[in-house]
């Protein structure tokens, strides 16, 4: 065989194998959700099919399988079936970039589907293509709640993406490169990045949350308060692709933070002295910070009450967009101005904001705002 | 080359939800009525279309978005190659930023970012 078909297929196969892996990971995802959040409730959780209710996923999987695939009359046929597919190929694309050890470290091969310099734009632009999937499944279902839904949800993604994108920048002037590879590699000779970042992880650690429609932001699928959102008209597999997307994006949410902040694929340099060769086990310490990621996710939602949407917009636009620029402001000067320092001073008041704003958020009260609002407007 | 492997993964990952969307329409039941097919509105029979007019704020959303994501973009490029520039790329920075700003201002106090 020539030597590109045999890359070609090594790439098929790890894009299968990322693919399958994606998959799986969701479908116990959706078990292990259940089984913390009963934990947190003081309660039990799926455990009746198999073992520890290991082959509820499974039992979900089939049975979605075998329903009736339902196509409302109002819908727009064509794009009403593209939407879910839309949704779940681009939560699906971005994790090929995420980098998930040296180079030639899996069997001789590269750890990763594809290896771009411009790394964090892709993942950024393909993860915000999301968004296209639940606007079109809003507007071709034809049914005011589901378009309701959508067009909330649209808005809601594209202002949290500003945050995102601008919560960024600090660490790319630090680092100097947009390639995934480049970012960790610095992290492990330097430092992990969250510590130098502090605040500006945060402020992409909330942006992300609202950017995958988990609790407290997750009112696209309000079920109190819309029906189910943008998927009320779908059913059977439909339906459950538009769970799939969201519980992937949630993994890749979760990726690229460990990778940009957490130091990816390396582990912390310090251990080497204790067990020699610790910080280059390939896989173990992405998956351990990706799970740890995930566990926080669910913790989240199992403590925190939804916002209302004007509270939303509200925080995104006039909190996380002035701060993020703030953030990318503070690295540039001091960068800038003290182009040869240590970045240690920088991580001290990144801290010091860090601190500064839970206190004053443990502080602010959304009520009153709201009433002072109610008084002076129409 | 890193190009054609996203093609490849696309092709896979767009693959999978075809293929479920696929082994779903063969295998299920298919017993369709009138009001099973009808749009959800909490029980009651549907009024009208859905595809009306809705409120401004989503536009005015977008538009905003547009606009300040454009900023972002301008920043990508000078934040990767900052540390080459140094002081006279900042006060660039800040020339663009205030400029934005004043754009912000001007948005929050005509109330665009109020949601009633």
């Amino acid at each position: 065989m020539p030597q590109w078909l045999i890359d070609v297929l090594i790439t098929l196969l790890k894009a299968i194998l990322v693919v399958v892996g994606l998959l799986t990971t969701f479908a116990y995802m959706t078990l292990i959700e259940r089984r913390l959040l009963a934990r947190m409730q003081i309660r039990l959780g799926p455990n009746r099919v198999g073992p520890m209710g290991l082959l509820q996923p499974v039992a979900d999987a089939i049975k979605s399988i075998f329903k009736e695939d339902i196509n409302v009359t109002m819908a727009d046929k064509v794009v009403f079936i593209i939407a879910p597919i839309v949704a779940v190929a681009s939560a699906l694309m971005a994790f090929g970039g995420i980098p998930a050890g040296p180079a030639k470290s899996l069997f001789g091969t590269d750890p990763w589907v594809f290896d771009l310099d411009i790394g964090i734009l892709f993942i950024l632009a393909v993860t915000s293509m999301g968004v296209y999937g639940i606007f079109l499944a809003g507007w071709a279902s034809g049914s005011k709640y589901p378009l309701l839904g959508g067009l909330r949800s649209s808005a809601q993604m594209i202002s949290y993406e500003l945050g995102m994108g601008l919560a960024l920048l600090g660490m790319l002037m630090i680092v100097g490169s947009t390639n995934l590879r480049d970012i960790v590699e610095w992290q492990f000779n330097n430092g992990a990045m969250f510590l130098f970042q502090s605040f500006a992880f945060i402020l992409f650690a909330i942006s992300a949350t609202a950017e995958v429609n988990r609790t407290p932001f997750d009112l696209v699928e309000a079920e109190q308060e819309l029906v189910a959102g943008y998927i009320t008209e779908y059913s059977s597999i439909k339906w459950a692709l538009f769970q799939m997307a969201e519980y992937i994006a949630m993994i890749t949410a979760s990726a690229v933070m460990s990778t940009l902040f957490f130091g990816g694929y390396r582990g912390p340099a310090f251990l080497d002295s204790v067990i020699p060769g610790i910080s280059e086990w390939p896989l173990i310490w992405l998956i351990v910070k990706i799970a740890i990621f995930l566990f926080i996710f669910i913790w989240i939602r199992a403590t925190l009450p939804r916002y209302r949407y004007d509270q939303l917009m509200r925080f995104g636009w006039k909190v996380l967009f002035p701060l993020a620029l703030f953030n990318t402001m503070l690295v540039a000067f001091y960068i800038a101005y003290f182009p040869d320092a240590s970045l240690w001073p920088l991580a001290l008041v990144e801290l010091l904001l860090l601190v500064g704003g839970l206190a004053y958020s443990t502080r602010y009260k959304p009520q009153t705002l709201h009433r002072a609002e109610t008084q002076g407007g129409d | 080359m890193e190009y054609f492997n996203i093609l490849i993964m696309f092709l896979v990952a767009g693959g999978i939800g075809v293929l479920a969307v696929g082994v779903s329409a063969i295998l299920g039941p298919k017993k369709a009525s009138r009001t099973k097919l009808m749009p959800y509105e909490s029980g009651n029979d549907p009024e009208g279309s859905a595809r009306e007019r809705f409120p401004v704020h989503f536009y005015l959303v977008a538009m905003l978005f547009i606009v300040f994501d454009i900023e972002t973009a301008f920043f990508y490029p000078l934040a990767v190659a900052f540390k080459k520039l140094g002081v006279f790329a900042f006060w660039e920075a800040v020339t663009f930023v205030v400029l934005v700003l004043v754009g912000y201002y001007y948005i929050l106090k005509k109330g665009v970012l109020e949601w009633r």
